[in-house]
């Protein structure tokens, strides 16, 4: 169980470094799909001794959310301000990179002093959540493309959630399912404004919201 | 058997099937591009040719121009036999050898880098600057990937250094070392072989002005890095030292063979980058490499 | 059974908003269900129900003591917004649905004993917000509701993480991991320290950027600034109170874990950090829809410094929680009335506006002295009250501080505030009607401020024993 926790949680990671590490915006929402969908699978593989059908209806639901309707409407989204690449960014690639790639070491290596529960010990799983948030962080301040900033916050998101599964046998259901909803309408609710602000200021790139100072 | 025989029979092994790699790649390449190509002994009959030929030397070059490739052959083929070869062990060994290993390569390309400026062209110190570049990243890349297999084994000697790594850390570590390899062999993504456009060369506009004996010690030192790098590879990746002898070297015969031919394929498939991604992909490379670091500390501990 | 009552019953009302047909009488369902939600909210004010702890919503007595204010102030802008409505021409099909939306989900914030319900229903609060901010649908609003989403949606990301980590800091505790505040507060000192600390600096920066306390405070100037009145009063007055709340609950947790001294010194450094930008930001702002978000900045950092001061600071946080919410209510709503008629908010642009609405310059003024704590309203009496707990607590420094940041505070307001009314108004060429202070517009902040004005010279026993009650909620052991 805790390798095939390791490989899931190792894989999202490496999807991490090639969200910081790419320009072209398809291939971002395809990596945050994909490590939604990893993520998604995880409560499969945490509780497999007591797997029951709540469980197997909120790793669906969460598949589905993020591996498919969330991407889809990101897409959905940048096909129609007609936009496939990310200008250069405030926090350029490789600096991107060297610093994601920094802040897993840094996390594999903080967890170590971190009180843990023995179960939680010596796998990926609090350094992953950690570095899925560095990660998310990193995308949401350094990128000049609205759609690149909610990858980054989707990337945060699904951090948090693998943090929230270290709980999983003691939240209860409907909190999942409330959490999972709120971050699917969030992600509707922006789609919605980045359409709008494409169409108001005929671009997605943030460095034009400079209308509002003092 | 005797040391000397030892040594020599494994100089033979690999300056011999040296040649067969750039023939299988290109090989391959024709393959996917629906043609026959040329035979795979092909690079023998080139180096045969090229021995007989004489040398163009240019007035404005000192004799380094001769004497770079010939010590850059020999730091090649000395750090190649510094691997070991599958359970057989290797010509010399020592605690530290790695170090040596990674010096001489880096030796043997300051030897080419000197001969290219050496006749003063600019399209020679054009690829001589933008190889070196590259280099310096792809060093990272090699030291990480050497840092890795020594935490895991515990030993700074080659023979003793490559033991199994878990099967993430195994394939991070094997797309690593792959993109190094790609880079320090001048292959399609970093460096297009068959292109000929000097402003778009890296490693060939080095070679682009010698002739005869000193261009085949060349083309030779090439293959013998490329299997140098694959068999590294190989070794670094698969658990061949606790596989019985024979089988062992065999595998790691045919994972050689592999790897060429994944190399033929990279080459066939993709597009040259373009230089200024190219730092890019080298740090890609070199992440693929640490994280196999940390996975090899983590279980340290 | 009352307490879900207080939820559907908006949800309700979204529905049939969404669904009613005619863009006319929309708007008067926004008085309707803000009656209703009113009515029974002091229903319960007067007779409390009886909590079962173990209930993950429930009109607990901390709910009791805000939830009222805030319905109130629904109620009032409910009113306003039916005159509002009137007058603009874009459809409110989104706009009322949002609005009772936005009450439905913050009477369930309120009522929430369980963080992750918590944590839900603020986070809706804020989806459902965005569609108010823009409402407008100009570009600048589109730039206010990006900016709103992208830092409040990271601030409850963090937020979420912090309650995760109490999850956690319970779990290794040897608790269940259960995050309901009963759960919580009974594990108390069995609490792991370290994480109780981390979700601590998680939650303060996650609900305070819903708070907007400095320095997270960034998204209010631009979304206040460019969203409609009614919205700014809502903001302001009860989804504040909201995040507000979640820190006091939170707040007790840490207490019971034995590390209450440090939130409390934290919450007062966050609260004299915003009342100090709030009113330096004050002294330079050229507009005044912005200015009223700094005012509100500033007094969510009073709602800190007050909480940090103990059991007899959280219940002048309490009264001032009712306090500022009435009084930024007529503010909003009296600005709200310049701003369409002047067309801008901007004090280069805007001048004289007592000439041309006198009455909501009346109010505008009014509301501006009663926010700085003028007597005899509301929040004088709140903020004395704060001054002298804080002075009893032997925070002395920390309270001269603070006063010099409302002595800078009244200065910035009231620079903004004369030069919006004062003087001779702008010839504009007028080709759109002019725009005619209806009774619809003018009742609903005179009733507000008229509140602030009771609640600060008789003020309710009513109110006084439900804030001393949810004062014994948080700090059980004396």
């Amino acid at each position: 169980m805790n390798d095939t926790l390791n490989l899931l949680i190792g894989l999202a990671m490496g999807l991490n470094l090639l969200a910081l590490g790419t320009s072209r915006l398809p291939v971002l929402i395809r990596t945050v799909a994909v490590q939604g969908v990893l993520l998604g699978l995880l409560p499969l593989v945490l509780e497999v001794h007591a797997l029951d059908w709540r469980l197997v209806l909120i790793t669906l639901a969460t598949v589905a959310g993020k591996g498919f309707l969330i991407p889809y409407m990101l897409t959905r989204a940048m096909r129609a301000a007609n936009i496939a690449r990310e200008l250069e960014p405030f926090i350029g690639y490789i600096p991107s990179l060297l610093l994601g790639a920094g802040g897993t070491i840094a996390a594999v290596a903080l967890t170590r002093y971190l009180p843990l529960l023995p179960e939680h010990t010596g796998n990926l799983h609090v350094p992953g959540a950690m570095a899925l948030i560095l990660t998310g962080f990193i995308l949401l301040i350094g990128r000049t493309k609205a759609i690149s900033q909610v990858c980054g916050y989707l990337i945060l998101e699904n951090g948090i959630y693998l943090a929230g599964l270290l709980l999983i046998s003691s939240t209860p259901i409907l909190v999942e399912f409330g959490i999972l909803l709120d971050v699917t309408v969030g992600v509707f609710v922006i789609g919605i404004i980045v359409d709008r602000i494409q169409r108001a200021f005929d671009s997605l790139d943030t460095r034009k919201l400079t209308a509002l100072h003092e | 058997m005797p040391i000397y025989i030892d040594i020599v029979l494994r100089l033979l092994l690999w300056l011999l099937l040296a040649p067969l790699l750039p023939g299988v790649i290109n090989k391959v390449k024709a393959w996917v591009a629906g043609r026959q190509g040329p035979p795979v002994l092909q690079l023998y009959f080139d180096l045969a040719r090229l021995w007989r030929k004489g040398v163009v030397l240019s007035t404005l070059a000192s004799p380094g121009f001769i004497i770079a490739p010939a010590v850059a052959w020999t730091a090649v083929v000395t750090a190649a036999l510094l691997l070991p070869l599958a359970g057989t062990g290797a010509a010399f060994s020592f605690d530290g050898d790695v170090l040596l290993l990674v010096y001489l390569l880096a030796l043997a390309r300051f030897c080419t880098a000197w001969g290219a400026m050496e006749t003063g062209s600019a399209f020679e110190g054009m690829g001589a600057a933008r190889e070196v570049s590259f280099a310096v990243l792809a060093e990272i890349g090699i030291i990480t990937a050497v840092l890795t297999l020594v935490v895991q084994s515990g030993s700074i000697a080659l023979s003793s250094m490559f033991e199994p790594l878990s099967g993430p850390g195994a394939a991070l570590l094997a797309v690593g070392l792959f993109i190094i390899l790609l880079a320090e062999n001048c292959r399609v993504p970093f460096d297009d072989p068959n292109t000929h456009l000097e402003l778009t060369m890296i490693h060939e506009v080095m070679v682009l002005d010698h002739s005869g004996p000193p261009l085949a010690m060349i083309l030779h030192g090439a293959a013998v890095k490329l299997m140098l790098f694959a068999v590294f590879l190989a070794q670094a990746v698969l658990p061949l030292s606790e596989l019985p002898l024979l089988i062992s070297v065999a595998a790691l015969a045919g994972s050689v063979l592999l790897i060429t031919v994944a190399v033929g394929l990279v080459e066939s498939l993709t597009a040259r980058l373009a230089f200024k991604r190219v730092p890019l992909l080298l740090t890609i490379g070199f992440l693929f490499c640490l994280f196999p670091l940390i996975l090899t500390w983590m279980g340290e501990s | 059974m009352n307490a879900y009552l207080l939820i559907i019953i908006p949800l309700a009302g979204a529905v049939l908003a969404a669904l009613w047909p005619h863009k006319g009488t929309r708007p008067l369902l926004l008085p309707a269900v803000g009656l209703t939600h009113t009515l029974l909210c002091l229903l319960l004010l007067v007779k409390p129900p009886v909590v079962d702890p173990a209930a993950w919503l429930a009109f607990d007595p901390l709910a009791r003591a805000i939830l009222p204010g805030v319905s109130l102030l629904f109620l009032i802008c409910a009113w306003y917004a039916v005159g509002y409505l009137r007058l603009k021409e874009q459809d409110n099909r989104v706009f009322v649905p949002a609005l009772l939306l936005v009450l439905g989900l913050l009477s369930a914030g309120h009522q929430a004993r369980h963080l992750g319900i918590l944590w839900i229903a603020t986070e809706a609060v804020t989806l459902a917000c965005v569609p108010l901010i823009h409402f407008s649908g100009t570009p600048r609003s589109f730039e206010a509701t990006w900016k709103y989403l992208l830092v409040g949606g990271t601030g409850i990301a963090l937020s979420l993480l912090g309650s995760i980590c109490l999850g956690y800091a319970s779990l290794h505790g040897g608790g269940s991991g259960d995050i309901t505040f009963t759960a919580l507060l009974a594990h108390g000192p069995d609490l792991s320290r370290a994480w109780v600390l981390t979700a601590w600096v998680l939650l303060l920066v996650g609900y305070g950027t819903k708070m907007g306390l400095a320095p997270m405070h960034t998204w209010k100037p631009d979304a206040y600034g460019e969203s409609p009145g009614i919205v700014g009063a809502l903001l302001a007055g009860g989804v504040t109170s909201v995040a507000f709340m979640a820190l006091l609950r939170v707040k007790s947790v840490i207490h019971a874990a034995g590390v209450g001294a440090v939130a409390d010194r934290t919450l007062l450094a966050i609260g004299l950090f915003s009342t100090l930008i709030a009113a330096l930001f004050l002294l330079r702002t050229r507009d005044f829809k912005r200015m009223l978000a700094y005012s509100s900045v500033e007094h969510m950092g009073i709602l800190c410094i007050a909480s940090s001061l103990g059991a007899p600071g959280v219940w002048a946080a309490l009264f001032h929680v009712w306090s500022n919410g009435l009084t930024k209510g007529a503010l909003f709503l009296s600005a709200g009335n310049l701003q369409r008629a002047a067309d801008s908010s901007s004090i280069d642009e805007v001048r004289g506006m007592s000439k041309v609405l006198p009455r909501s310059s009346l109010l505008l003024v009014t509301g501006m002295f009663a926010i700085t704590a003028c007597p005899p309203f509301g929040p004088f009496f709140s903020e004395l009250l704060i001054v002298r707990t804080g002075l009893a607590a032997g925070q002395g420094w920390a309270m001269g501080l603070f006063l010099v940041c409302l002595l800078l505070a009244f200065f910035g307001l009231s620079r903004i505030v004369f030069a919006v009314v004062d003087g001779s108004p702008r010839r504009k060429k007028t080709n759109t009607s002019p725009f005619r202070e209806s009774a619809g517009l003018i009742l609903p902040p005179i009733f507000l401020l008229a509140a602030s004005l009771w609640l600060g010279l008789f003020t309710p026993d009513l109110l006084k024993s439900a804030w001393s009650a949810a004062v014994l909620q948080l700090f059980p052991t004396p």
